[in-house]
């Protein structure tokens, strides 16, 4: 009898005045039609496949949802002046009771979001799931990559301690080098002549309001796509004859086991490792080595051995690639099946082989031996440093993909595997050494 | 009334002949007025945004003028730091002086001035710059960046709100007491 007033606040806010009984399956009624909003009532049984998803859309999702509960938590707490910016990050993490723990999971949950989003796509582009109407969600998932990009980027210079001001201020000198609106972009982001105040509250403004609304815009067209696109896609020979299961339970009892899981290896992993805080910014001297932010290192590193201008050349053929890719790879039949076939198994294989040989083998003979300018004094060094390296890169893709083609008898698509496979092996490797194995001066180190 | 205008509509075509000398309909006169005006406060809501985020960018944190110092303190050939207005004070052997911008243009990291190697040196990328601020070697795309420098009573006074970019050093930049 105690529970009574409880009861009939429930009942009033759900509009349900009947009696007792029907009241639970009532509140069922209404989440089921809920659920029913994003998913269908049936699913194949194909689609449940742990391995065929790894849930990695759903464990960004549920990392998504982290951040933004534990972001608008921080918001209550950070002031986003450059006087006040890093001590109340050092309030958080010393005063606030329950601060550092909520302020580890945002950060944990960021920096593993852009590697589970990074994941999510190879898988995406393994099992062709691209293909057969799926070509504007492939878009809008290269539009999230780029938001969650942006996120971590803008959230970097918040804590304002000596890596977060440094990392945005080599990020934006290196946006600078994009032709023509390099220079535009950078000097609106930082709002000034260098990273200070303009550039605090802009990447404030953009991490607090305006990515949120997009990618929240965004992930709901995504959702809302896939299940329009007919669910996610599974190879042509089950479909029509597929198996199929209700949606309740079966798949949504899978997504919360995913999230609760997630949210307790973020929840475990925060307690035990706090959010790393240097010490506070200093705009007179930079720390040796400055490296942008890590996810923007591979980036880095590619400079490293090439004129800028080369690099972005490179950068904007591979996102070009991938922007064109549902209308570059027609072949549908092999929706589905991960790599394509064995050809195309073996040409991935192949492709990570090759790069994780050759890139670093190129990383260090560029260091060691190979100085183009000296080797060509008689070229400008936009042609020697520029032209060479990017005619050598791109005679080298083709190879990985002509390779397949002749010796597994791959078709083009399974080719295209080999060829993905190694440019993303490439940005995972270039990305590593630039993290691990650059020290001060840049200058190529062992980490132990 | 109302029965009649629907019937109105119906015994119409969509698209009727225009009369005579005609060119626009009413619906497409309000069709493309309300299109433009529409255009219109788009463009005027993005200029509005444009100038209201514009003017932040003039009050930096840096930008004043500074008070270097009587001109008697720097000797011939000396180079200077001044941390907080983000530049080195060189006078030339000749007696011109000339402030350069502390940071490396290639992807802004500090630089420091070894006298020893009568350098400046970035340690980002390991590139060196002379007394001038010329650059030694690529990746730098050009040389340090300098401030303007005026010279009022026998005192230096440097402005920092302003870049200067350079090809190369040229005897013009530098000022004389
Ligand atoms: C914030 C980041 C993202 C979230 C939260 C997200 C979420 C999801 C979810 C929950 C699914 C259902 C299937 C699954 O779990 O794998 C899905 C499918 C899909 N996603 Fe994403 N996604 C994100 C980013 C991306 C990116 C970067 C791409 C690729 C460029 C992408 C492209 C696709 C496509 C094409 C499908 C349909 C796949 C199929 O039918 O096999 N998404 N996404
Ligand atoms: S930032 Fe100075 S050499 Fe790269």
């Amino acid at each position: 009898m105690r529970s009574l007033p409880l009861r009939s606040w429930k009942e009033r806010l759900l509009y349900t005045p009947q009696a007792e009984p029907e009241t639970r399956s009532r509140i069922r009624a209404v989440t089921d039609s809920l659920i029913l909003h994003v998913h269908p009532a049936k699913v194949p049984v194909s689609a449940l496949r742990f391995t065929y998803t790894w849930a990695l859309g759903g464990i960004s999702a549920t990392l998504a949802l982290l951040l933004l509960v534990t972001g608008v938590l921080l918001m209550f707490r950070y002031e986003p002046t450059i006087e006040r910016a890093y001590t109340s990050i050092q309030q958080l993490e010393t005063q606030v009771v329950f601060g550092s723990l909520v302020r580890a999971i945002h950060h944990w949950s960021a920096n593993l979001l852009v590697l589970t989003t990074f994941l999510h796509l190879l898988r995406v582009f393994l099992t062709g799931g691209y293909k057969k109407g799926r070509a504007v969600n492939w878009l809008i998932g290269i539009g999230l990559m780029l938001l969650v990009l942006l996120f971590n980027f803008t959230g970097y210079l918040l804590p304002w301690d000596q890596l977060a001001y440094w990392a945005i201020t080599v990020s934006t000198s290196l946006i600078s080098y994009v032709p023509v609106i390099g220079p535009t972009i950078s000097r609106v982001a930082l709002a000034g002549p260098e990273v200070g105040q303009g550039a605090l509250s802009n990447f404030y403004a953009l991490h607090v309001a305006v990515l949120p609304v997009m990618t929240t815009a965004a992930l709901g067209y995504h959702f809302w796509r896939v299940r329009k696109d007919g669910g996610i896609s599974r190879p042509e020979r089950e479909e029509g004859r597929a198996e199929r299961v209700t949606t309740m339970p079966h798949l949504v009892r899978r997504e919360l086991a995913v999230a609760a899981a997630v949210i307790a290896a973020i929840v475990i992993w925060g307690m035990l490792q706090p959010a790393p805080l240097a010490e506070l910014a200093n705009p007179t001297r930079s720390p040796n080595p400055a490296k942008a932010a890590w996810f923007f290192v591979g980036l880095q590193e590619l400079l490293l051995h090439m004129d800028t201008l080369a690099a972005m050349a490179l950068i904007v053929l591979v996102l070009g690639g991938m922007v064109i890719l549902p209308r570059w790879d027609r072949h549908e039949e092999n929706i589905g099946i991960y790599f394509r076939s064995p050809a195309g198994r073996r040409s991935a294989l192949l492709g990570a082989l090759l790069s994780i040989d050759l890139v670093p083998l190129l990383v260090f003979a560029d260091e060691a031996w190979i100085d183009l300018p000296a080797m060509f004094p008689a070229w400008p060094t936009l042609v020697s440093n520029g032209l060479i390296p990017l005619a050598g890169a791109l005679i080298g893709l083709a190879a990985v993909y002509a390779i397949p083609r002749k010796v597994f008898k791959a078709n083009h698509s399974e080719a295209l595997v080999g060829l993905f496979s190694f440019l993303m092996a490439s940005l995972v490797v270039l990305t590593i050494i630039g993290n691990i194995f650059r020290g001060p001066n840049m200058a190529l180190v062992l980490p132990f | 009334m109302c029965e009649n205008h629907r019937q109105d509509r119906l015994d119409k075509p969509l698209h009727t002949e225009l009369p005579e000398g005609h060119t626009l309909s009413r619906r497409d006169f309000m069709k493309v007025g309300i299109g433009a005006l529409g255009a219109l406060a788009v463009l005027e809501l993005g200029g509005v945004s444009l100038m209201f985020l514009q003017s932040r960018s003039q009050e930096g944190e840096f930008g004043d003028t500074i008070t270097a110092g009587p001109v008697d303190n720097f000797p011939a050939g000396s180079v200077t730091e001044f941390t907080d207005g983000r530049f080195f004070l060189l006078r030339a052997p000749d007696g011109g002086f000339l402030a350069l911008h502390n940071r490396c243009p290639h992807l802004g990291c500090t630089v420091t001035w070894e006298p020893h190697l009568d350098r400046f040196l970035c340690p980002c990328h390991a590139s060196t710059f002379d007394f001038y601020g010329n650059f030694d070697n690529p990746p730098v795309p050009r040389p340090l960046d300098a401030f303007s420098v005026r010279i009022q009573d026998g005192v230096v006074l440097v402005d920092t709100f302003e870049l200067r970019r350079r090809e190369n050093f040229a005897p013009e930049q530098l000022t004389y007491a």
